[in-house]
């Protein structure tokens, strides 16, 4: 199991997690998922950074006699333990025996849930319709959404084997969405492009 | 991508039983493929509709995009866009519904009482629907063209066609003749009747000509040489383009009827007066009226006969100068020894169809002259045998086709009552004799006339008035308007009416290649063989 994190906060519609490992991250707009029971929970992630454990206690530059990062690391050890990589999941579906819903689960997933980065199959699967796309535009979320939706779609377009195809296709969900829209739309098609 | 029958084009968005149908075009089909004419059939929930593409158009589905459309560099945004924010519509106007209830399968095509469901399937046509729709070749239907852009045959029903007058419309070089030649084929091989044609312009006897080719086309006589007789008011000219002729029409001026003469009143610049003076002349001078009035010269002779009949000096001479123009008229004479109407019939009774031509005589006055004496004549003998037909001794006489170019002539407003051709017209077939019209001006042809044509096959017509006393009364006729515009000038019509179980745009067969000819004298020779089979069996 590619493990990447463990969820430290879970809702309905978001889950925060933790990494194993300091910086190792998610790519943003990339597609994770939980098991939880009799479902696997499918997410988006729409947010990450690393801060001190201890709320309130902000990490002070550590730096100025070191030669690079790594040195910064070496030199005290304990900054490992003091300091905690966390992503955001939007929650975008679920599947449930081997069918996949667009569509928010019955139930959040747990906290200590693990959380994995999908499988090409996994992405591929997930996204033969884009309705998920509604549940991103429909979010109130800290970046951009455009952002996120170009970022996602980029992401999941890398599984398929044929990317333009992918991304023609959701450009194409993304003018319904948008009709009426025209100028939101082309500011994401712009994105999109590669 | 190029269009397959069967592809599906699209879907229904709205529509009405007035107005035709929308369809949405699927982003898989290009708008470039389609025309308008095609044929296309919806597949409703509980019946198939056959329609007819009368418009296409492109919509967006926000008016931003024609502001700033995407960079045409940008073939991402435009692929994108393609089909959803930006999509084509047809504009379908169902005409028949095929299939579906049991009544309807059984009764073949119905016209349409209502529209096609919501996001109803629309595709091309097929053949099999085409041939459901239009029927097949067979013993009365024969194959006048392809449907614009289809290889489909498309057959005429000639047995139905020939029930009622017809008319074939187009402005100067479309393609009239090409077609009417091509009719006339078709009745000749696939129905009873038989064909008189007054030729104007010498193009049905024996040859045509070819705009843009060597040489000229073959015509009737040259194809069907035992089907067809070639009559001439001209033997020397006929004679000159080698054209084997069976009869010199020889008229004399004891078989001209006031009525004849007041028929030119036009063309010969006569007053109403003299018109008068003629209908008192044949009372007083019998059978041998023109003769008489032409001989008398002595002043003191005329002086009494106009006083005896009270008419004008004037008159007189207006009516004079009239005669006397067609007096010139060399196939004209005194007394003719032979009948033309009588042989005219003779060949009609044997089934021969007989074409007159006119040769060097190509003005309208000969040509109304002529084809009106000899028609009025002809139909008057056939209003005689249905009669006696009716009373039950004999079988009526078959039908009888009566082919005319320049209708408007014979068939205006202001004449159309006089002339036989009006009384054809109107009174249908009661007489088993119908009309082929051909004229470049429908606009001109009585409203009341037109409207009695069963079947008309238009080419490209441009002036509005035309063509709207064309389409005057058809279903459909704003959608059918674009469709008529948009044929090309030359060999591509629009037909509708009577004989057609509804209006097709197409491409009439080619005429002049050696292949054409094969092919339409061949159509017959298997049913000619099987008659010469059974004639020698009785032998
Ligand atoms: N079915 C056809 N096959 C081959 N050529 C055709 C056909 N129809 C039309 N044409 C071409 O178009 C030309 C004009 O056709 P046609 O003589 O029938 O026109 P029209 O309408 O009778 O003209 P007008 O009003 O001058 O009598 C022909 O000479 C020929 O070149
Ligand atoms: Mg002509």
């Amino acid at each position: 199991m590619n493990k990447i994190g463990e969820i430290v906060e879970s809702t309905s519609t978001e889950f925060t997690a933790e990494c194993y490992e300091l910086h190792e991250l998610p790519a943003l707009g990339s597609l994770v998922k939980v098991t939880a029971v009799e479902m696997e929970i499918f997410g988006i992630v729409c947010q990450s950074g690393t801060a001190g454990i201890e709320p309130g206690r902000h990490p002070v530059a550590r730096g100025k006699d070191e030669a690079s990062e790594e040195a910064v690391y070496q030199s005290s050890p304990q900054l490992m333990k003091l300091l905690r990589s966390e992503f955001q999941v939007l929650v975008v579906g679920h599947i449930i025996n081997g069918k996949t819903y667009q569509y928010l689960p019955s139930k959040p997933a747990h906290i200590h849930a693990f959380v994995q980065a999908c499988s090409p199959e996994d992405i591929k699967q997930f996204s033969q319709s884009f309705d998920f796309l509604n549940i991103m535009l429909n979010n109130r979320l800290q970046i951009p959404t455009e952002e996120l939706v170009a970022a996602g779609l980029r992401e999941m377009s890398k599984a398929h084997a044929d990317p333009h195809a992918f991304l023609i296709a959701a450009g194409k969900s993304l003018t319904v969405i948008f009709s009426g829209d025209y100028h939101r739309l082309k500011t994401i098609l712009a994105r999109l492009k590669q | 991508m190029e269009t397959q029958p069967n592809q599906n084009l699209g879907i229904v968005v709205t529509g009405s039983v007035e107005k035709g149908t929308e369809v949405r075009l699927d982003s898989s089909a290009s708008v470039e493929d389609m025309v308008v004419g095609r044929y296309v059939t919806i597949e409703g929930k509980k019946r198939r509709f056959f329609g007819m593409v009368t418009d296409i158009s492109l919509g967006v589905t926000d008016e931003q995009i024609t502001i700033s459309p995407p960079d045409t560099s940008d073939t991402f945004t435009a692929e994108i866009l393609e089909g959803t924010a930006t999509y084509g519509t047809l504009h379908v106007l169902p005409m028949l519904t095929i299939g579906g209830e049991v009544t309807t399968i059984n009764e073949g095509p119905q016209p349409v009482k209502t529209v096609p469901s919501h996001f109803s399937r629309v595709k091309l046509a097929s053949e099999a629907d085409m041939e459901t729709v239009f029927g097949k070749e067979d013993n009365s239907r024969f194959f006048i063209g392809n449907p614009l852009d289809m290889e489909t045959k498309l057959c005429l029903n000639l047995e139905e066609l020939v029930k009622r007058s017809n008319g074939i419309f187009g402005k100067s070089g479309t393609g009239k003749t090409f077609l009417t030649r091509l009719l006339l084929i078709g009745m000749l091989q696939k129905s009873k009747a038989t064909n008189l044609i007054f030729d104007m312009h010498n193009e049905y006897g024996w040859a045509g000509s070819f705009e843009g080719g060597k040489g000229g086309v073959k015509a009737l006589k040259q194809l069907f040489p035992s089907r067809v007789a070639v009559f001439t008011l001209d033997e020397e000219n006929s004679r000159h383009r080698g054209v084997s002729t069976d009869f010199v029409v020889r008229i004399g001026y004891d078989e001209i009827e006031p009525e004849d003469i007041g028929l030119l009143r036009q063309t010969l610049n006569l007053t109403d007066q003299a018109v008068e003076a003629v209908y008192q002349l044949k009372r007083h001078f019998g059978k041998g009226w023109m003769q008489q009035t032409l001989d008398i010269s002595d002043a003191a002779d005329v002086e009494t006969l106009l006083q005896s009949m009270n008419i004008h000096e004037s008159s007189f001479a207006n009516l004079k100068r009239g005669l006397a123009t067609i007096r010139r008229l060399p196939f004209l004479v005194a007394h003719a020894q032979t009948n033309a109407v009588d042989n005219i019939l003779g060949y009609l009774d044997r089934g021969i169809n007989v074409v007159l031509e006119f040769g060097r005589h190509r003005d309208i006055t000969t040509y109304m002259l002529v084809a009106n004496m000899l028609a009025r004549r002809i139909y008057q003998r056939y209003q005689e045998k249905t009669e006696v037909a009716m009373a039950g001794k004999v079988t009526p006489p078959t039908p009888l086709v009566i082919t005319i170019e320049e209708a408007h002539k014979f068939l205006n407003h202001d004449i159309a009552n006089q002339t036989i051709f009006g009384e054809i017209a109107r009174e249908m077939r009661k007489y088993n004799v119908t009309l082929l019209v051909i004229d470049q001006r429908p606009s001109a042809i009585d409203e009341e006339i037109m409207s009695q044509l069963g079947t008309k096959i238009t080419c490209l017509l441009d002036n509005e008035r035309d063509i709207d006393s064309v389409l005057a009364g058809v279903s459909g006729k704003n959608d059918l308007k674009t469709v008529l515009a948009r044929l090309a000038p030359k060999q591509q019509a629009l037909i509708f009416g009577h004989a057609v179980p509804m209006p097709v745009a197409f491409r009439p067969r080619d005429w002049g290649t050696a292949k054409s000819y094969e092919e339409f004298t061949h159509e017959n020779s298997s049913e000619k063989k099987a008659e010469k089979d059974i004639k020698e069996l009785f032998e």
